[in-house]
């Protein structure tokens, strides 16, 4: 492979991980604030699905990503609204809502099967563009892809350096705490989800109006990449940074396995098109197995050196979640 | 500041938590509140740190009636609280836990902050790093670190919730100093309490409730024995001291190492003997907690070995332990010790050797009921043991215990009960000691260690002392000990220790 | 003041059933269908004949099926969404075993008895991978689950693409259909098997009694509840997890088993046709009361049948069935929980 094809190979990883990085900061944003917002996978197709209609039927490309910000912001509501006001199972009402929300996007969507619609044009940045490699790589994209580099860097800096920010991780950490210290707990929690659920909808019309553009009911190829996105989100330790890292590396491992398949006859297509999801999996293992009693056990009877560096390299890649993960606040 | 309530009250469903509470503290005055467990203190000073509201009565700082909505609107009218447990962010750093909630632009100028610390810690000799995180403080630093937060949001009034649970001697010495220079300079300080000791040695006034009401007030010199009928509403006998039986070896532990992510331990040598109790002193997350899950085979140790009855059972699970007669009593009763959502007719046949497949229904019913009643537990075998209050969730984890137990080890056995408990449920693990079962528990109560133990360990960030007979051994002792002082005083030679 | 009565419990419910119906209308009035004649075929569909109301049992057999076996992960606090591949995978070992004995000269109860059971082993097998990924490896039992369905997925494709094709070409019709003689007998003229009726009714009944009765059902409620306590009073929290999971799993995969060789006679891509997924809601919607879990699961089933027509006859999507049940269960909480904020303010 030549430069030149790895360097539009990378730019098209960069392209491709751009709603996934949406999701996942919005998720990201909500989970920091307390709650889990499960209904990601049905959101997105749901959100991609409603951006495509409103573009196709008003040809006006910006309604439709605002379009499909307001249906993750509303879907994101709704699990605020059970989960903080009516003190229900955030899990439970996450899965649901990932359900109808699938659902219904292949029960309205009908109407727009295979239709040829809008698409978001590419935008090279004059002058950036034309630097030999970074150029290519960094500055020849659509505005979502730019928005995707602006926002990871912009929730970063929310979380660890505002004010606001250090709140939201308050909220999420010890909600009494914050509480005494003035903050309205259950009010920013809504804000954040909301937030967060405008976040994971733009990813749907990044998808509908550029990344795979068009509808195609269930064969769009968007089922399970909410699920991939909640799981980089864990990954990422709830950090921006971190979880960019992870949609990054795995636009850039669906890329490596388009690349590899040709040479790979005796694989068949179908094993690496999964491939991601034992990977994820694996990741999950990584990240989590730290905490598991056994491995506890068995560092214990290790000799002393091995333990040490064991114990040194599982507390590294372990994340933990923010303490009031899913725990409803209620001032006593 | 010049605080006044006049005729507070606060229900609870049909609990009336406060009934009619007048108080007036002057400024700079160091106002006590004395009373036992659910005497309606912590209502109180919710009420006045807007936590909570009263149902009626009125509040009133320097003679102008305010009302209170939030712990937030309290400190803007100069009300401060530190809570129990200090209401802080254990994974963020010192700096950011002081800097939160203070209004201010969008980036905080974490410069200036960090210099208005550094120059109010130094005003009352607080030596805390506003780089290091607060889940590496002692409680002791932590109450240090509220405190300044509270006097940068200019609070005049500083409400203290049981300050003096879990620091070490010089760390309540240093406590108390602030506090008085503090009122010298015109803040009111309210410092809520149910030990008298403390009250004595620092208040300037105090005022007792017990159920509910204002039943008396006392200026020093304080007449303690007057207070303390004041505080129960009766006599109280705490029971005599029983010597310590010498049985055979229970559980002996010989060079045992443990490892934390803070600390190691290493070359622990003990031998816990039939019928006698032993109390471990410490700040909370010296090693006591690692040491006493040890115990009961729930961690493992990195080194040495363990034996029980003469067994050697290293690195074997907690349910081979707790086969071989141990049992262990979790300081979080509803979230490690019980089960909620179900009843305690379902927790006692849990607890009991399964007989078949199918539960015989009347059998349990009929076992719980008996229970309930040797256990003296206020609720049905139909209870939720989450409808149940403290103590009696205590009383019901007591009762589950199995019979004979060599070995039972309690963390924090009495934290929040009224006193009545407290007593009872001495009684029944006294009980348990005399049928031949050894007890070891935790507790950062220093009274309630020397007053029921046999032998004490203290521990100080990862050391342990060799065991201190009760009877020899005072509080002061204990406090300093707790806080890493006089250890060069103690034969170290059985526990030697690295660091 | 509110009371917690059971005709007001009951008042709540059918609000929440009437507001799903009045939100699944307004999404049809949204689409331009007509919502009465969009009920009426649903409702037809599915009880319109005896054929049809034969097929809402089919669906019945596979959705109570796996609903009893998540009853039993619920109840140990798990949220066993890995029951989709589980489905499966039990689906897999049954083709994998009939592929195997069909050309033998053993009698063919013996084979179905053996398929039946390998499908049950297949699922079992399955589920204690999410479950030993959730034991041993700290991995939360949605996304563990999650991707093993996805895994499932592409193994059904891989299967019915490659080493099992149909000779000539391999298609999404899926592998070569099993002789008649080797599908469970059914009521003549019809699809339903009795066969698959008993074991599916079988299967509640036992479940019903195991989470109601014995120390098995106690001790896993305990797990669920607060697995750490449970620890602590000498239960085995870990096996008790595993077996919960196995548990499932065996019950998901007979489902599994039931799809081949009572209604497809083949392995086809589509095997589990999302009863896993409907299972949970079902579960949910019941609130984890075995009791219900046949009518609901019947209603649901319904549903699904009766939807089939919708694309034909009023060039409707079908998914709206799966809207209505999502709608379902999500306002059944959103009105408990309503409730629950009432009856505490009162």
């Amino acid at each position: 492979m030549d430069t030149q094809t790895l360097i539009i190979g990378l730019a098209g990883v960069l392209f491709a991980a751009a709603p996934i990085v949406f999701a996942v900061l919005g998720e990201t944003l909500s989970e920091r604030a307390g709650v889990i917002n499960l209904s990601m996978n049905g959101s997105i197709i749901l959100s991609a699905m409603g951006g495509f209609a409103v573009a196709y039927k008003t040809d006006n490309i910006f309604l439709g990503f605002l379009t499909g910000m307001a249906i993750g912001a509303a879907v994101a509501l709704i699990v605020a609204f059970a989960s903080i006001t009516l003190k229900q199972s955030q899990v439970a009402v996450g899965f649901v809502l990932t359900l109808v929300s699938r659902d219904l996007s292949y029960f309205l969507g009908n109407p727009f099967m295979g239709q040829p619609g809008p698409r978001l044009s590419s935008l090279s940045i004059p002058g950036l563009a034309d630097i030999p490699f970074i150029g290519p790589l960094l500055f020849k994209h659509d505005l979502m892809t730019y928005f995707s580099f602006l926002f990871i860097f912009l929730a970063w800096a929310w979380i660890f350096r505002t004010r606001p920010g250090l709140m939201l991780q308050g909220i999420g950490e010890r909600p009494a705490a914050a509480f005494v210290r003035g903050a309205n707990v259950n009010r920013l929690r809504y804000f954040y989800t909301v937030l967060g659920g405008a976040l994971i909808g733009l990813a749907g019309p990044t998808y509908s109006l550029s990344v795979k553009a068009g509808w195609n009911g269930t064969i769009s190829g968007l089922d399970g990449i909410g699920w991939i996105a909640l799981s980089i989100t864990i990954f990422g330790g709830w950090n921006p940074l971190r979880a960019a890292f992870g949609a990054y590396l795995f636009a850039l491992l669906q890329w490596l396995g388009l690349v590899l398949q040709p040479s790979l006859p005796g694989i068949p297509s179908q094993v690496l098109q999964v491939a991601p999801f034992p990977l994820m999996i694996l990741t999950l293992l990584f990240v989590n197995i730290g905490n598991a009693e056994w491995v506890e056990r068995t560092l214990a009877a290790m000799p002393e050196p091995t333990r040490r560096v064991t114990a040194k390299v599982l507390r590294a890649l372990r994340a933990s979640p923010p303490a009031a993960l899913g725990v409803p606040f209620e001032r006593d | 500041m010049n605080v006044e309530l006049r005729n507070i009250h606060k229900h609870f469903g049909k609990v009336h938590a406060n009934n009619d509470i007048h108080l007036n503290i002057p400024a700079g005055t160091i106002q006590g509140i004395l009373g036992e467990n659910g005497a309606g203190k912590s209502t109180l000073m919710k009420i006045l740190s807007g936590f909570i509201q009263a149902d009626s009565g009125e509040i009133l700082l320097d003679n102008q009636p305010v009302i209170i909505h939030s712990p937030a609107d309290a400190i803007h009218h100069g009300v401060g609280m530190l809570h129990q447990d200090p209401l802080d962010f254990p994974p963020m750093r010192v700096l950011d836990n002081f800097l939160l909630g203070r209004a201010g632009g969008l980036f905080p100028d974490r410069k200036t902050v960090a210099r208005d610390f550094t120059r109010l810690a130094a005003q009352f000799d607080f030596s805390l790093d506003p780089d290091s995180y607060v889940d590496s403080l002692t409680v002791g630093e932590r109450q240090q670190l509220e405190i300044l937060r509270l006097l940068w949001l200019g609070a005049r009034v500083l409400i203290l919730d049981e300050p003096t649970t879990g620091i070490s001697a010089s760390q309540k010495e240093k406590l108390f100093e602030t506090l008085r220079k503090l009122a010298g300079q015109g803040m009111s300080i309210i410092f809520v309490s149910h030990k008298l000791e403390d009250v004595e040695s620092l208040c300037g006034a105090v005022a007792v409730l017990q159920a509910g009401k204002l039943v008396g007030e006392a200026r020093p010199p304080f007449p303690t024995k007057k207070l303390v009928e004041m505080m129960f509403g009766r006599e109280i006998s705490l029971g005599a001291r029983q010597a310590a039986s010498s049985g055979r070896s229970v559980l002996e532990l010989r060079g045992v190492a443990l490892e934390d992510i803070r600390f190691q331990m290493s070359g622990i040598d003990l031998d816990v003997r039939a019928g006698e109790v032993i109390g471990l002193a410490g700040m909370e997350g010296s090693g006591q907690g690692a040491f006493i899950r040890a115990c009961a085979g729930l961690t493992r140790p990195v080194g040495g070995r363990v034996v029980l009855n003469g067994r050697d059972l290293t690195g074997k699970s907690y349910h081979v332990f707790k086969h071989g007669g141990v049992s262990f009593l979790p300081a979080s009763r509803l979230e490690e010790g019980l089960v909620p959502g179900l009843s305690l007719t379902e927790h006692f046949v849990l607890a009991e050797e399964t007989r078949g497949i199918f539960i015989d229904r009347t059998a349990g019913h009929k076992l719980a009921e008996g229970r309930i009643k040797a256990f003296n537990i206020r609720g049905t075998p139909a209870s939720p043991v989450e409808s149940l209050s403290g103590g009696n969730q205590q009383r019901a984890l007591l009762a589950l215990l199995k019979s004979p137990l060599s070995l039972v080890l309690l963390e924090h056995p009495t934290r929040g009960l009224d006193i009545e408990s407290v007593i009872y449920i001495w009684s029944k693990l006294k009980e348990r000691c005399k049928q031949g079962a050894a007890i070891v528990f935790i507790s950062s109560d220093l009274e309630e260690v020397l007053q029921y133990s046999d032998r004490v360990l203290v521990f100080f960030s990862g050391k342990v002392s060799k065991p201190l007979e009760a009877s020899k051994t005072t509080v002061e002792q204990l406090g300093n000990l707790i806080g890493g002082k006089d250890w060069e005083s103690l034969d170290l030679e059985k526990a030697h220790v690295k660091k | 003041m509110l009371k917690n009565n059971r005709w007001i419990n009951l008042a709540f419910q059918l609000a929440a059933l009437l507001l799903a119906v009045i939100f699944t209308t307004l999404i049809l009035l949204a689409a331009g269908a007509p919502p009465l004649e969009a009920y009426k075929n649903i409702l037809m569909g599915a009880f319109g004949s005896l054929d049809n109301f034969a097929n809402v049992l089919v669906a019945w057999v596979p959705l109570l099926l796996t609903t009893a076996g998540l009853l039993i992960t619920f109840s140990a606090g798990l949220w066993n969404i890995g029951v989709e591949g589980q489905i499966m995978l039990g689906a897999i070992f049954t083709t994998w075993v009939m592929r195997l004995l069909q050309d033998t000269t053993m009698p063919p109860a013996l084979i179905l008895t053996l398929a039946i059971l390998a499908g049950m082993v297949g699922g079992a097998l399955w589920a204690m991978l999410a479950g030993a990924l959730k034991t041993f490896g700290g991995v939360n039992e949605i996304f563990g689950g999650l991707g093993l369905n996805f895994v499932a997925t592409a193994l059904t494709l891989w299967l019915i693409f490659g080493p099992w094709k149909r000779p000539g070409v391999a298609s999404m019709s899926g592998t070569v259909p099993f002789d008649d003689r080797l599908s469970l007998t059914v009521f003549t003229g019809l699809r339903l098997s009795p066969w698959a009726l008993v074991i599916a009714v079988a299967a509640i009944v036992v479940v019903y009694l195991l989470l109601q009765g014995t120390y098995f059902g106690l001790r896993l409620k305990a797990v669920g509840r607060n697995a750490r306590a449970a620890f602590l009073l000498g239960i085995p929290t870990w096996q008790y997890m595993m077996m919960s999971f196995a548990l499932c799993g065996l019950f998901a995969g007979a489902a599994g088993a039931m799809q081949v060789v009572a209604v497809y006679h083949r392995l086809i891509p589509s095997i589990s046709s999302g009863y896993g997924y409907l299972g949970l809601i079902v579960a949910m919607l019941v609130n984890y009361q075995a009791l219900w879990a046949a009518p609901v699961a019947l209603f649901y089933a319904a549903l699904n049948i009766g939807s089939i027509q919708l694309p034909i006859v009023l060039k409707l999507d079908s998914s709206l069935s799966g809207v209505l049940q999502g709608m379902l269960v999500l306002f059944v909480v959103l009105v408990e929980g309503a409730r629950q904020q009432l009856m505490k303010k009162s």
